[in-house]
């Protein structure tokens, strides 16, 4: 495979410019050395590794809860035990795993794709990745000290409230949202100014490639949709510790209020979750159509409109609450807008698909299966912008069919797909593709198996969110039915656990480009040095790497004795500076400390917020102290 | 791969067999009023349509697996057929808008009938008030957990909460209203044909939101009136010295605080009103068949029934237990 | 070697403290919505055969603890029983009314919860019902628990900050201590 170590031509005497590169961007040792890294490889690792932990959890919960309804009136769990399960397992896999783990991949590979070293404020990056695992900690300290939240992952006031949820329980739900949301921030904000800023030169905007529009366009959402949930969750919050009524409606505060403040967050979250994965659907069908996609502007409108149509339909989640005429035609008219942009690109993928000369791997089978269910779940979706339909079926199982088949069609299909895709860039193996079609079908009919009777459990009257029901409610067959379903998709689960673990010591050996696939994370080494790139390469079309070798073509003339990266321009990325990247630190982890300080204690005492912001601001002192003159010359 | 092939037919097949056999309880696709109706209507309409695009799409998508070996197809070709596709799309779109607006305003214009019954609905943790308005106080009626209409005729639901929100589901006859502290949502609803229908909470409300049903019992005119003449009496008196016991045991012990049965003392207001307990066919809000067994159980360990209840578990002494079940079943 | 012998100490250190918030926290968090029978006798002989009499000196306490004592749930269940019961009709929020207050430091018989106990059980001359045998114990024991809690005796991370119901008195909304009901 050492062939393919020449994707890019390489100039004479680089052996000790190697190594300088290899010194300038080495990690520090030991344990300071660990929580110092700002390197994006391994911040985007530590971010998938503790979202996939957070699956696992979440998975367990749901095995818990699909068991207790497998038989009418079971008495597995309680009441009280099974709203703090359905809660933590809608809270963890929101916030903790889908959206952390499309953040995770991201920052691991849109610095890659975009072919420079690392993402704009690697400090920033490895902050957010330690106030996530903050959050994580801080929930699930909550649910392991009996605390876990039962209202519901939406927390609707004024059942959240001070007086119907007695104790804790809530406050470490809001405190948690505050966590993963500045996390989600500090990543969106990095990989804006990533994709705008330090794109590889010649990579003008109509040749971005798909995935990383997708990553944009989410990156923007999350910075439009994250404050007002951190908003609605610091209302509920200052209601429940200094007694202030945004939220009470005996005083005056609107419950309603917050449930639009919620959605509005609510419903841009669902494509914050889901574009990255359109991303990952695009990159595995340009790979192994091997060809260009059809109607790449289609597919960069789609994404673009997508986020901002994401924005105008929140209220299809309170039709129930009561609305004018006018209200309901609007909002299902953007309701049903939004299939428009998913309609598209699923014809563009179709279309490439069908003229392409077609591998079928594990990833396109996570494609094709992406394909089956999204598309299901897409065509549920417009029934339920139907205000009438809506009416009845809002709140029940099919709602529960309809999300699932939506996020785990939609995302986490994409998702597995991505990573048999890109496993190789990450580690330097191969997964094991037999077993990875095993795995593929496992999860296939187990999903379907669990999701696709609750469809008909919901418009039979089966309503969400219920902890058991009676045996003559006739309910007892579909559930029994979803529960073995549920059972399989944990089988699937463990194979690709197993895949895993077997590929990353026994896979085949990858090479630079097991796929021939055409983006510029394929012309660095796998698994990747920390810096990518000995000469930052350039794009020269849209499909880099599938230019002739003699038109690829690469950056001479950076530093390599200090982590300097190009500037280009942002629209047509023409190289405008030079720019020495920060090395490691471990700022960013103290402040990550000061802060937690301030959020978790606030939580017990408003006090706290007080001794974490004095905190905070003498750690950002030593963030911000100012450097010595070499590191800081552009 | 072929193994999807017959994918997409199969699963249309088997929601079509399981839907039918839906039983007369509790469904939506069972409609027996004027506005489930339309609902049930439109849903064939948006499954039938819907069903055809996915099928066209699953043709498609195994069609590119079958093709191999491309011999250049030609790229505005391809171009033009995903945009031909994605105007289908809006169109079909387009057509799904209207329909749905039309059936939306063909419901809500039913609410256009004269002379609704107007009945308040309240939520609480875990039960439903009902209150028949009038106004003529003489003639309010307040129960719970079971209401009686007239079939044919319009009913108004005016919807609030005491505690957090709730969701007022009959799927038989309409969709669902959310009832939300510190304000009153409204709902029309009739019922075509006489006959019992379930509904339950739909918008989760706590501990016990899975136990939070109730019944519509729909019934010609005339009956519906005998039954709301019967039920505006004051309770009926113990005919016997078991159910004078029954009565005394109850007016003393911690009932009376929540529970009113009206013409005695107990005037509690936090319970359901229990004046004509005896001629419901549910308690606990349609958790137990009413039957003097059940009752007792109730009484004795609500906890054990409901978990979290708001009922107090009361230490009723065994040699008042029975005549105050007696009592309690006996108030038609 | 020594800096060994650091981090053991400082691991058990937070071992311990974690044991001891754990400890605090599921007591705070627990739910105890299936009150055993058996529970209600025990508590119920204790109380009863205290030697208090109405009017009489305050003499040293029956050894009885509140079982629901820093359980959020058990002081919100009581907060609901207050108005349920109408203890409000004549404590009002618990500053008095008709009845003596309920926020203070000086207590007419006691104002530890075994004391509480008592005077909701036995009633009290000038008005205060008897409720023993009316409502069960275990309700009882929550009342005794919010009325504690009027004070500032029970866990602040316990306690509402506030009622969800409406304030009728606009001075106590803007003289409430955070972490104290009133």
């Amino acid at each position: 495979m050492s062939a393919t170590q020449d994707v890019f031509p390489r100039i004479p005497d680089e052996h000790a410019e190697l190594s300088l590169l290899d010194r300038a961007w080495q990690n520090g040792r030991g344990i300071f050395g660990w929580l110092s890294v700002t390197t994006h490889h391994a911040i985007g690792l530590r971010y998938i590794v503790t979202a996939f932990i957070m699956l696992l959890a979440g998975g367990v919960e749901a095995l818990l809860m699909r068991t207790q309804l497998a038989l009418p009136n079971s008495t597995l769990l309680g009441p009280d035990r099974y709203n703090e399960i359905f809660t933590t397992h809608g809270t963890t896999m929101m916030f903790l795993f889908a959206v952390p783990v499309m953040e995770g991949m991201a920052i691991y590979l849109v610095p890659m794709i975009c072919g420079t070293r690392n993402v704009a404020f690697p400090r920033l990056n490895a902050f957010g990745y330690w106030m996530f695992l903050a959050g994580v900690l801080f929930l699930y300290w909550g649910v392991f000290t009996n605390a876990a939240p039962d209202m519901g992952w939406f927390a609707y006031s004024p059942l959240s409230g001070p007086q119907f949820t007695p104790g804790k329980r809530t406050d470490y739900w809001a405190q948690m949202i505050t966590f993963t949301e500045v996390s989600a921030l500090c990543v969106a904000t990095e990989l804006i100014a990533t994709i705008f800023k330090m794109r590889a030169p010649r990579m003008s905007l109509n040749r971005i490639p798909l995935y990383v529009w997708s990553i944009l366009v989410q990156s923007f959402m999350v910075i439009f949709a994250m404050p007002a949930v951190v908003i609605a969750s610091s209302y509920l919050l200052s209601d429940r510790t200094v007694a202030t009524h945004f939220v009470n409606p005996a005083e005056g505060g609107d419950p309603l209020m917050y449930q639009h403040m919620f959605w509005f967050f609510g419903h841009p979250e669902v494509y914050i979750i889901f574009l990255p994965a359109l991303g990952f659907v695009s990159s595995i069908v340009v790979t192994n159509a091997r060809r260009a996609i059809v109607g790449y502007p289609a597919m960069v409108l789609s994404l673009v409109a997508n986020g901002f149509i994401a924005f105008g339909l929140w209220v299809h989640h309170m039709f129930a609450t009561g609305l004018p005429q006018i209200g309901e035609a609007y909002f299902t008219a953007s309701s049903m807008m939004i299939a428009i942009t998913s309609g598209v690109q699923i014809f563009c993928w179709l279309a490439t698909l069908w003229s392409g000369n077609v591998r079928v791997n594990t990833a396109l089978h996570f494609v094709y299966g992406f394909l089956v269910i999204f598309v299901l779940g897409g065509l549920t979706g417009v029934m339920l912008a139907s205000v009438p339909l809506d009416l009845q079926v809002h709140d029940t199982f099919f709602v529960v069919a309809h999300f699932h088949y939506v996020l785990i069609g939609g995302a986490l299909f994409p998702l597995f797909g991505a990573f048999y895709h890109w496993f190789p860039k990450m580690t330097g193996r191969l997964m094991n593709e037999r077993l990875g079609r095993i795995n593929f079908w496992v999860l296939f009919i187990g999903f379907n198996v669990t999701f696709f009777p609750l469809h008909i459990l919901g418009l039979r009257g089966m309503p969400r969110r219920i902890y058991t029901y009676l045996p003559e409610m006739g309910w007892g067959p579909l559930n029994l039915l979803a529960t073995i379903g549920a059972w399989i998709i944990a089988i699937g689960g463990m194979l690709f656990i197993v895949n895993f673990f077997w590929s990353r010591r026994n896979g085949r050996i990858a090479g630079h480009n097991p796929w021939e696939a055409a983006s510029l994370e394929w012309a660095a080494a796998s698994p990747p040095k920390n810096y990518n790139f000995e000469f930052l390469p350039v794009a020269t079309s849209r499909y880099p790497l599938w230019a002739q070798p003699e038109e690829r073509t690469v950056v001479t003339g950076l530093r390599n004795d200090r982590r300097e990266v190009l500037v280009t321009t942002l629209m047509e990325a023409e190289p405008h500076h030079r720019y020495v990247l920060p090395g490691s630190s471990i700022w960013p982890f103290l402040t990550a400390i000061t802060v937690t300080v301030g959020f978790a204690g606030s939580v017990f005492n408003p006090w706290y917020i007080v001794w974490g912001s004095i905190l905070s601001g003498i750690a950002l002192t030593g963030w911000f102290w100012p450097r010595r003159p070499l590191e800081l010359e552009p | 791969m072929s193994r999807w092939a017959g994918l997409g037919p199969v699963i249309a097949a088997l929601f079509l067999t399981l839907a039918a056999c839906a039983t007369r309880e509790q469904s939506a696709l069972d409609p027996a009023g004027p506005q489930s109706g339309k609902i049930a209507a439109l849903w064939w309409f948006f499954f039938w349509l819907l069903g055809v695009i996915f099928v066209l799409v699953m043709v498609v998508m195994l069609w590119t697996l079958v093709r191999r070996e491309q011999t250049g197809t030609c790229e505005p070709k391809l171009q033009r057929t995903v945009t031909t596709a994605s105007v289908a799309t809006v169109i079909i779109l387009l057509v799904l808008l209207v329909a749905s607006i039309t059936a939306g305003k063909a419901t809500a214009d039913l609410a256009k009938k004269p002379n609704p019954l107007t009945i308040s609905v309240t939520g609480n943790q875990w039960w439903w008030q009902f209150r028949y308005l009038n106004s003529d106080p003489s003639q309010v009626l307040t129960t719970a957990n079971e209401i009686h209409i007239p079939v044919g005729r319009s009913i108004l639901l005016q919807g609030q909460s005491n505690d957090v929100i709730h969701s007022f589901w009959a799927p038989n006859l309409h969709g669902k209203r959310d009832l939300i502290p510190s304000r009153v949502t409204t709902e029309y609803i009739e019922a075509d044909k006489p006959g019992i229908y379930r509904g339950q909470c739909a918008e989760f409300c706590g501990l016990q939101h899975a136990h939070m049903a109730f019944y519509v019992i729909a019934e010609p005119a005339g009956k519906f009136n005998a039954w709301m003449q019967a039920q505006l009496q004051p309770s009926l008196e113990p005919a016997n010295p078991v159910l004078s016991q029954g009565q005394r045991a109850f007016l003393n012990y911690a009932c009376v605080y929540c529970h009113q049965v009206r013409g005695t003392p107990a005037a509690g207001q936090n319970g359901p009103d229990l004046t004509h307990f005896g001629s419901r066919s549910t308690i606990a809000a349609g958790t137990l068949p009413n039957t003097p067994g059940n009752l007792g159980g109730w009484i004795l360990n609500p906890q054990r029934i409901k978990p979290g209840t708001k009922m107090a578990t009361v230490a009723v002494k065994p040699e008042d237990l029975q005549p105050m079940i007696q009592y309690l079943e006996s108030l038609k | 070697m020594c800096s060994r012998c650091h981090s053991q100490a400082i691991s058990l250190a937070a071992l311990f403290a974690c044991c001891v918030i754990t400890t605090s926290s599921c007591q705070r968090e627990k739910r105890d919505i299936q009150p055993s029978p058996t529970r209600l006798a025990i508590y119920g002989d204790a109380a009863r055969q205290s030697t208090l009499r109405p009017g009489g000196p305050v003499l040293p306490q029956p050894v009885v603890s509140n079982p629901y004592n820093g359980s959020a749930y058990d002081i919100s269940e009581g907060q609901r029983l207050y108005d349920w019961y109408n203890c409000s009709g004549c404590h009002f929020a618990g500053g008095g009314g008709i009845g003596p207050p309920l926020i203070k430091k000086e207590w007419i018989y006691g104002g530890e919860p075994a004391n509480l106990f008592d005077t909701i059980v036995k009633g009290r001359p000038n008005g205060m019902p008897s409720w023993g045998g009316r409502i069960p114990e275990y309700q009882i024991w929550q009342l005794v628990a919010y009325v504690r809690s009027l004070n500032g005796e029970q866990p602040t991370s316990a306690t509402a900050s506030r009622q969800d119901t409406i304030e009728p008195n606009p001075q106590n909304i803007q003289n409430r201590v955070p972490g104290k009901t009133k």
